[in-house]
């Protein structure tokens, strides 16, 4: 097989799996943020090779342009409290769970290559039209058309309900009106005149 | 002869196994969410890979365009979750999101 093509691979799936383990293994919010931007990067050059150009942009528009920047900022705003503490409260219970899920899944994969029939399958050729932005659209504007008005929807109901969470019911005092703005206001018109009184 | 289909498929296949232990090893919800993102990367990467061997139609890229959308949208109200959690209760351990227990 292609010699540029191999390098080309293995330096994309080395970025997204670095990136993986970072993001998971990562003290620092913000590290691990990092981690996941290098593996949506790393899963996009895989996709330019998969013939997918349409879907190599919009990972990258979606998730390393609006994901992890929406990751970013909910770190940001809850500052050093973003790092939670260690403790080994049932710490030997999530490890010994996340190795047997580890372990099932690595035998899983051993099992079903073993199954395959020792070459590896090669893939077609791609035909011309495939994985661009005008094949693409023709089918999501045509057979996938439900849902696709669906998702945007879906959107539409994630914008309201994300604002509805995070908004809280508390109001802002700083924003009512009339009862709690008098009493701080009304010094400042006194000093405002003495002051002209004065000069 | 380019890379075989199953390369993908194994750097998937680490993928979301990283993702599922980070989301079991792990405490902070920031991260767990980020794991969440991982795991549905690597779906996508399989999807879009078994599309690419199956060239007649684009059924799997299609896929992927959607679950990016339904990723992007789960991303966005989790994290408001997060927000409205720790102004309940001043951190993001997901060990004391337990207001219903008992």
């Amino acid at each position: 097989m292609n010699k540029v093509e191999l390098a080309y691979f293995g330096l994309c799936s080395v970025i997204a799996l670095l990136g993986g383990f970072v993001t998971v293994g990562a003290k620092n919010p913000i590290r691990g943020a990092m981690g996941l931007l290098s593996t949506i990067i790393g899963i996009a050059g895989l996709y330019l090779m998969l013939a997918a150009e349409f879907l190599a942009a919009i990972q990258l528009l979606v998730y390393a342009g609006a994901v992890v920047i929406l990751f970013l900022f909910v770190i940001m705003l809850l500052g050093p409290s973003a790092q939670s503490k260690r403790d080994a409260r049932g710490a030997v219970a999530r490890y010994v769970g996340a190795a047997a899920l580890l372990v099932s899944g690595l035998g899983a994969m051993v099992l079903v290559m073993r199954t395959q029939s020792g070459t590896p399958t090669a893939l077609p050729a791609v035909p011309p039209q495939f994985g661009t932005i005008e094949s693409i659209g023709h089918e999501l504007f045509s057979t996938a058309l439900v849902p696709f008005e669906l998702s945007g929807a879906l959107l539409l109901v994630a914008v309201i309900g994300a604002v509805a969470v995070a908004r809280g019911k508390q109001v802002d005092p700083t924003l009512l009106p009339a009862a709690d703005a008098k009493p701080s206001a009304a010094p400042a018109p006194t000093t405002g005149q003495t002051k002209e009184a004065r000069s | 002869m380019t890379v075989p289909l199953e390369y993908f498929v194994i750097v998937a296949a680490a993928l979301f196994m990283t993702g599922a232990v980070g989301f079991l090893i792990r405490r902070n919800l920031l991260v767990l969410l980020m794991s969440i993102e991982l795991m549905l990367n690597a779906v996508n990467l399989t999807l879009v890979a078994f599309n690419r061997q199956h060239v007649g139609g684009h059924a799997g890229q299609i896929f992927t365009f959607f679950i990016i959308a339904i990723a992007a949208a789960e991303a966005a109200v989790g994290l408001a979750i997060v927000l409205a959690f720790f102004r309940l209760r001043s951190t993001v351990r997901s060990d004391d999101a337990d207001l219903l227990r008992n």
